[in-house]
C-alpha cells in the first residue's frame, strides 16, 4: 500500500513521528497465495480471470485484465477482490498490489461510483482545462458519487479543454457548463451529447 | 493541402464493420500479400521506405529483418499506447477504422513469420478498445485470423490487451513488462526486442500508424509508395494539431510539406490577432522550435536538422499569451509524474526541474538557478534506460536556450513583486500571475 502522506503523523516543525515506517510485522506469516480452500470467489469472477489466462503463453500476462475484473466487480481493487484475483492466478496478494499500484486507472482505495477524468496536460491546459477543472473540483470535489482526478494527456487535443466520463470522451466542456454535465451524469443519461467524440467527424478536408 | 491514405473516406457510416471494410476492398491487400511470399511481402515494405510512426522513426522493413528466421515463436506487438501529449491520430485510426490496423497485423505477421500478436492499448481508450475487440471477433467468424488464413500456412492470434493509464508503457521495453503482467518498467537495451522481446522470444514492435499503412503500401506497391514524400522520410503521415489554433484535429499530409502550411494552412493558426510564439513538432518531448522555424519541411530529416524530431507527428501550437514558464512547468510536471523511478537522473532530475520551475515563478530563484536547471537537462540525456527522462531534458532545455531572456524577466518580475509585497500579505501567485499575463 502506498504511504499516504496525510497519514503519517509529523511534528510541528515537519519531521516524521518515529515509526512512522515501521515495518511489517515479522511475527507473521509471508504473504502466501491464497488457499482456494478458504477463498470463495464469485463464479463469473473466476471464469473471467481463467478466460483471460488463457490468452497469453504466460498466465501472468492476465494480471492487468484480472484488476480490470476486479475493479469492475468491486468499484475499486479492494483487499477482498485482490485475494481472490490472486487465488485464481495463482499469485500472491502483495504481487498484484504491487502491479495495481503502478497503474493510474487501477485504485487501491474505494472511489465514487462515476470517473470524472479531466486532462489537465499542456493542449488542454493551453485551451483553459486548468479553470475546468477547478470548476469541477468546486461543484463535485466532495461529492462521494464521483471519482473526480486531473489525468495527463488522455489523447483528445482536437477537443480540448476535455474529460473522460465513465469512459466516454466529451470536449469542449466550457467552465459554466459543468453543474448541467454532473446533473445528466447523475441522472445517468450522457452529457453533451453534441460533443460526445464517438460522433465527431476528421477534419482532414479530404477525408470524405 | 492533405493527401489522406488512411483518413480517406474514415467518415463513412459503418467503416468499423467487416462489412462495410470489404466493400470498400478490405482485406483485398492481405490477400495480395498471402498469393507473395514472405520475402516479396518484406521486400515491398523495405523499398517502400516507411519509417515509424511512434517517435523513433526506425525503418519497419529494416525492423521485421532484424527478427531471427526459423520456426521459433515469435511475436508482434501493437503499439497502441498513444500516451504522447498531443497526440491523438491512433485514437482516430482504430475508434473509425479498426479493420485496417487488423489487416496491416497480419500482412506484417506474415512477412516476419509471427504467429502471436497482441494490440497493446492504453486503458483509457474504452471506446476504441471496444472497436478493436469486435473487429478482432468479426476476423476471427471470418477466418482472416486463426489457422491457415485464407488457405495459406500462415496462423495468427491476435488479442487486444488494455493498459491501465502510464505513459511510460508507450517504450517498448515498459510496454512488454506490463504486458507479461508487471509493473512497466524499461528494460535494459540490448537484447532489442528483435531478439529478446516478449516472454524472451524475438518480437517486433510497431505503432497503430505504421502497421495500419502496411495494406496501403502492399495494395500501391512500396515503389509507388516511395515516390510519396521526400527520399528519406517517405509516405505520408497523420498529424495531430493542438493548443492554440482555429482548427485542431488530424490531418495527413505528404511529408515534407512546409510547417507553416500545416499550422496555418490547415489548422488556421492561432486565433485572430496573435502570433506562434513555440511550437513542439513532435509531441511534448520535442525540443522546441520558434516562428523561424515555421517553413522549415515537415519530415524526419529536415526537423532533425532544426534541432528537434519529428516524434509522434504531434503539432501543439503556442502562441503568445502564454508565458514559457508556464510551458516548461506543465512539461515537467508531467514527466515528474510519469517517471517510472527506475533510473537516477530521471527520477530526481525530473523532481528537481519541477521544483526549480516552482523557485523562478515564486521569485526565489536567481538568474544563476537558470544554469543549473539547464545542467541538470545535460546530465539526464543518455543516462538512463529508456528516453522518458530525455524527453523531459530535451524540450526544457531548448527552452531555456531559446527563451532564457523571458526566464530572466520572469525571476525579475517576480523577485520585484515579493518585495513590494509585505511578507506575510497576499501570496505570491496571486500577483505573479499578473506580472507576466
Amino acid at each position: 500500500m502506498a504511504i499516504d502522506p496525510q497519514r503519517v503523523p509529523r511534528f510541528g516543525h515537519g519531521s516524521r513521528v518515529p515509526g512512522w515506517d515501521e515495518a511489517a510485522d515479522l511475527s507473521k506469516d509471508p504473504a502466501e497465495v491464497p488457499d482456494p480452500a478458504t477463498t470463495p470467489v464469485p463464479e463469473d469472477l473466476r471464469a473471467r480471470i481463467e478466460e483471460y489466462m488463457r490468452r497469453y503463453p504466460d498466465p501472468r500476462s492476465a494480471v492487468i485484465p484480472a484488476l480490470h475484473t476486479v475493479q469492475d466487480r468491486y468499484g475499486w481493487c479492494s483487499p477482498e477482490g485482490i485475494e481472490q484475483a490472486a487465488c485464481v492466478m495463482r499469485l500472491t496478494p502483495a504481487y498484484l498490489l504491487s502491479v495495481a499500484t503502478f497503474y493510474d486507472m487501477l485504485f487501491t482505495t474505494p472511489v465514487g461510483r462515476n470517473d470524472v477524468f479531466v486532462c489537465t496536460n499542456i493542449s488542454c491546459s493551453l485551451c483553459g482545462a486548468d479553470e475546468l477543472f477547478a470548476a469541477f473540483h468546486e461543484h463535485a470535489g466532495e461529492d462521494p458519487e464521483f471519482n473526480l482526478r486531473a489525468f495527463e494527456c488522455l489523447g483528445a487535443c482536437d477537443i480540448a479543454p476535455m474529460a473522460s466520463i465513465n469512459g466516454q470522451y466529451v470536449g469542449p466542456i466550457r467552465p459554466d457548463e459543468v453543474p448541467a454535465v454532473l446533473d445528466a451524469v447523475r441522472r445517468g443519461e450522457e452529457p453533451l451529447p453534441d460533443r460526445q467524440l464517438k460522433y465527431r467527424k476528421s477534419t482532414d478536408p479530404n477525408a470524405a | 493541402m492533405t493527401k489522406p491514405l488512411l483518413l480517406k473516406g474514415i467518415d463513412e457510416p459503418g467503416l468499423d464493420t467487416l462489412e462495410v471494410y470489404q466493400r470498400r476492398g478490405g482485406y483485398d491487400a492481405l490477400r495480395k500479400a498471402l498469393s507473395m511470399t514472405r520475402e516479396e511481402v518484406l521486400h515491398e515494405l523495405e523499398v517502400s521506405g516507411i519509417r515509424g510512426r511512434g517517435g523513433a522513426g526506425f525503418a519497419m522493413g529494416k525492423k521485421i529483418s532484424f527478427l531471427p528466421k526459423g520456426a521459433i515463436d515469435k511475436y508482434l506487438v501493437c503499439n497502441a499506447d498513444e500516451s504522447e501529449p498531443g497526440t491523438f491520430k491512433d485514437r482516430e485510426l482504430m475508434q473509425k477504422n479498426p479493420h485496417m490496423l487488423i489487416e496491416g497485423m497480419i500482412i506484417a505477421a506474415y512477412a516476419g513469420g509471427i504467429n502471436r500478436a497482441f494490440i497493446y492499448i492504453r486503458g483509457e481508450y474504452e471506446l476504441q478498445a471496444q472497436k478493436l475487440e469486435q473487429a478482432v471477433e468479426e476476423a476471427k467468424r471470418a477466418a482472416y485470423l486463426g489457422e491457415g488464413i485464407l488457405g495459406s500456412d500462415h496462423s495468427l492470434t491476435l488479442w487486444v490487451h488494455r493498459g491501465a493509464g502510464a505513459y511510460i508503457c508507450g517504450e517498448e521495453t515498459a510496454l512488454l513488462d506490463s504486458l507479461e503482467g508487471k509493473r512497466g518498467n524499461p528494460r535494459l537495451k540490448p537484447p532489442f526486442p528483435a531478439n529478446q522481446g516478449l516472454y524472451q522470444g524475438p518480437t517486433l514492435i510497431n505503432n497503430v500508424e505504421t502497421l495500419a499503412t502496411a495494406p496501403v503500401i502492399i495494395r500501391m506497391g512500396g515503389e509507388e509508395y516511395a515516390k510519396l514524400g521526400t527520399a528519406g522520410s517517405t509516405g505520408t503521415k497523420v498529424v495531430s494539431v493542438s493548443g492554440h489554433v482555429q482548427r485542431p484535429g488530424n490531418y495527413e499530409v505528404e511529408l515534407g510539406i512546409p510547417s507553416r502550411e500545416i499550422i496555418y494552412g490547415l489548422a488556421g493558426g492561432p486565433p485572430e490577432g496573435r502570433e506562434v510564439k513555440l511550437w513542439f513538432p513532435g509531441g511534448s518531448s520535442a525540443p522546441v522550435l520558434t516562428a523561424d522555424d515555421l517553413d522549415v519541411p515537415y519530415d524526419f530529416d529536415s526537423l532533425a536538422k532544426a534541432g528537434s524530431m519529428l516524434g509522434s507527428g504531434a503539432i501543439i501550437v503556442i502562441d503568445d499569451s502564454t508565458p514559457v514558464v508556464d510551458v516548461a512547468m506543465k512539461t515537467a510536471k508531467f514527466y515528474r509524474h510519469e517517471s517510472c523511478g527506475k533510473c537516477t537522473p530521471c527520477r530526481e532530475g525530473t523532481n528537481w526541474t519541477v521544483k526549480m520551475l516552482e523557485r523562478i515563478d515564486s521569485g526565489e530563484a536567481t538568474p544563476m538557478d537558470l544554469d543549473i536547471m539547464a545542467a541538470v537537462q545535460e546530465n539526464i540525456i543518455g543516462n538512463c534506460l529508456c528516453v522518458l527522462g530525455d524527453a523531459m531534458a530535451m524540450p526544457i532545455g531548448s527552452m531555456i536556450l531559446k527563451f532564457r531572456e523571458e526566464f530572466e524577466a520572469h525571476i525579475e518580475a517576480a523577485r520585484a513583486r515579493n518585495e513590494l509585497a509585505t511578507t506575510d500579505e497576499a501570496p505570491p501567485e496571486a500577483l505573479i500571475q499578473g506580472a507576466v499575463a
